[in-house]
């Protein structure tokens, strides 16, 4: 069954007096349960169509739907509700508050929900567990590691139990053993069935993706299919 | 952890700005304060100057004629039978809508008697009432009590030669004379003066005054209302407002009132300026952080509410206590103004308005960036994406 439904997409950038294609009429279906990795060049649209699919980013036409819901349709705080409840966003520099501790960064999406705060503070610390960091509830960001941040900003990603999981180079700034703790973090919840859409410029990514697609110049260049008994195909 | 534990948190954390924005609102909330207290003790000071200087409104009978006599020169032949008024008429002074302005009532009655072959004007006081208005009579002695007893004005007692101690027959009853007015340039040199009740017995007007002084305290009235006021109530007389003395003292309390609110409201406005410039540097210190809250799904209204609140909070606290230092800053100003007199009142309604004002301030100035703040593309903030 799809999750997202990206239906010939386009999106245009003004740069100065240049209008730039980000997007070029894409379409993509993204299964629910896959882990689909965005790969491409520097400037190919990839942060662009992530924006698109997390609901922050306005194409300029085409439609993505996400679990049915024709996600630019809706209007401005409906579309912040649903980035709430259907999305959890992994950013490449963590992006935690740095005066927040990590259980508060956490708490941070169920701030504005309707949970008592004591359900806030036991689904927080929870999550952090599930990431290793209970130890660590206390500490403010610039206490923790560099893994350990990405760690929170998967726990904080995670905490509203959204549908799908959105990913920006989250290992883009990590060393090789923490990107393979985070990269090994993000494959227990693939495995657990959790969707996830990640971009990445390193092809060592691509052996936990189980589809990924490679985008040129805002259009789709390549869709593989890594999964058993799927070959790769050249678009 | 709700909104208000991340406002805290960011308060905490940006201490310099929170302070900066404290002190700058606190500075403008304690001038208003400053100024408007001062213009408050200043003003209760001039009431009681006032008070002091004597009466601003005199009734007397009604008379159809036009006085005939200027700066103590009489050119006679009017006014040869002198009306009075009831004395009991004068207790519907009270239900003036003004009363609260009224400070001192001082009837008196007039009336010549003979003394060693001349005519001398009498003029029976409430004592108590009338040496209290008229704190410009300086008096060797002590002014009369109830009794048969005489304050002699200046010209009186040189002519007759009255010294202290005296005692003088007066149509036949025997007055001490327990004081003597120094020189007043005025007619009250020529007056002999007693109680009230003596001098109507004496002059065969029992219950009747002549006229009567009013000092009423037009800090915070116009004095030609209670003209009327007291017209209504006392529709037999002549009342008229000796207008110059209170013209002038309400003119300087106006002029100080206009300045005062004049600063008051430029400062206002530079405390405002300063909110809205300080919030607006915040919200660009802050705009990766508001995108942060915006793409993990905090409406525009929750990052309104957070920097709303921030300024809130701040602009509450700064109104508490500039109202603080307001006050002490007006303790001290008091007397280096050379009103000694003058003294600090506990205002809770400017209080009260200091703190609200001070809320309003920092909310309304605070507005324009917040909805700025709100209104942050969250993938323009972020960047990142």
């Amino acid at each position: 069954m799809n999750l997202i439904n990206v239906n010939d997409v386009t999106k245009h950038y003004m740069n100065g007096a240049d209008c730039v294609a980000a997007l070029q009429a894409l379409s993509l279906k993204i299964e629910e349960g896959n882990f689909l990795g965005i790969m491409g060049p520097s400037g190919s649209g990839k942060s662009t169509l992530l924006s698109v699919l997390g609901g922050l980013s306005h194409p300029t036409s085409g439609r993505i739907e996400i679990d049915g819901i024709d996600v630019y349709s809706l209007s401005v705080e409906k579309l912040s509700d649903f980035r709430r409840e259907y999305l959890g966003f992994i950013f490449q520099s963590h992006n935690l508050i740095p005066y927040l501790t990590a259980l508060e960064n956490v708490m941070l999406p169920l701030v504005v929900s309707k949970l008592t705060s004591a359900e806030k503070q036991r689904r927080a610390s929870a999550i952090l567990d599930r990431v290793g960091l209970l130890d660590r509830l206390r500490h403010l960001p610039q206490q923790l590691s560099g893994g350990e941040q990405e760690r929170v900003a998967i726990a904080r990603a995670l905490v509203n139990q959204p549908p799908l999981l959105l990913a920006d180079e989250p290992t883009g700034s990590l060393d090789s053993a923490t990107s393979l703790q985070v990269m090994n973090l993000l494959s227990e919840l693939h495995q657990e069935g959790q969707t996830i859409v990640m971009v990445t410029h390193n092809r060592d990514n691509q052996r936990w993706f189980d589809r990924t697609v490679v985008l040129r110049d805002g259009a789709l260049a390549e869709d593989s299919d890594q999964r058993p008994g799927n070959l790769p195909k050249a678009m | 952890m709700r909104l208000e534990h991340i406002v805290m948190h960011n308060l905490r954390r940006r201490k310099g700005r929170a302070a900066f924005l404290l002190t700058g609102l606190l500075i403008g909330v304690a001038t208003v304060v400053t100024l408007l207290s001062l213009t408050d003790a200043l003003g209760r000071k001039a009431q009681h100057e006032l008070e002091n200087f004597g009466a601003n409104i005199i009734i007397t009978p009604h008379n159809e004629q036009l006085a005939l006599n200027y700066g103590g020169i009489n050119l006679g032949g009017v006014n040869l039978v002198a009306q009075e008024i009831a004395q009991e008429s004068l207790s519907k002074i009270d239900d003036i809508p003004n009363r609260r302005n009224v400070a001192a009532i001082a009837p008196k009655v007039l009336g010549a008697v003979q003394l060693e072959g001349q005519s001398i004007l009498l003029m029976g006081v409430d004592p108590e009432i009338e040496f209290g208005l008229k704190r410009w009579w300086s008096i060797d002695g002590r002014p009369v009590k109830e009794g048969h007893e005489l304050v002699a004005g200046h010209e009186v007692a040189m002519r007759l030669g009255l010294k202290m101690g005296d005692t003088l027959v007066v149509q036949g009853e025997t007055f001490t004379v327990v004081g003597l007015l120094g020189k007043t340039g005025s007619q009250d040199d020529q007056l002999l003066i007693t109680s009230l009740p003596i001098a109507q017995a004496l002059l065969g007007k029992p219950g009747l005054v002549s006229m009567v002084e009013i000092a009423a305290l037009c800090h915070d009235c116009p004095v030609n209302d209670m003209v009327a006021q007291l017209q209504t109530v006392l529709p037999g007389v002549d009342v008229q407002a000796v207008q110059q003395v209170v013209k002038t003292r309400m003119h300087a309390l106006d002029q100080f009132r206009l300045f005062a609110w004049g600063v008051a409201v430029t400062v206002v406005i530079i405390g405002a300026l300063l909110v809205f410039v300080t919030m607006m540097g915040s919200i660009s210190e802050r705009t990766r952080e508001i995108g942060i809250y915006r793409a993990i799904g905090y409406r525009r209204s929750h990052v309104l509410r957070l920097i709303l609140m921030e300024a809130g909070i701040v602009s509450s606290l700064a109104g508490v206590l500039g109202y603080l230092v307001g006050a002490v800053a007006t303790i001290v100003a008091l007397p280096l103004l050379g009103s000694g007199e003058a003294s600090w009142q506990w205002n809770p309604t400017l209080a009260a308005g200091a703190v609200i004002a001070a809320i309003i301030v920092g909310l309304l100035a605070a507005l324009q960036p917040a909805l700025r703040a709100s209104r942050l593309d969250p993938s323009e903030a972020l960047r990142a994406l």
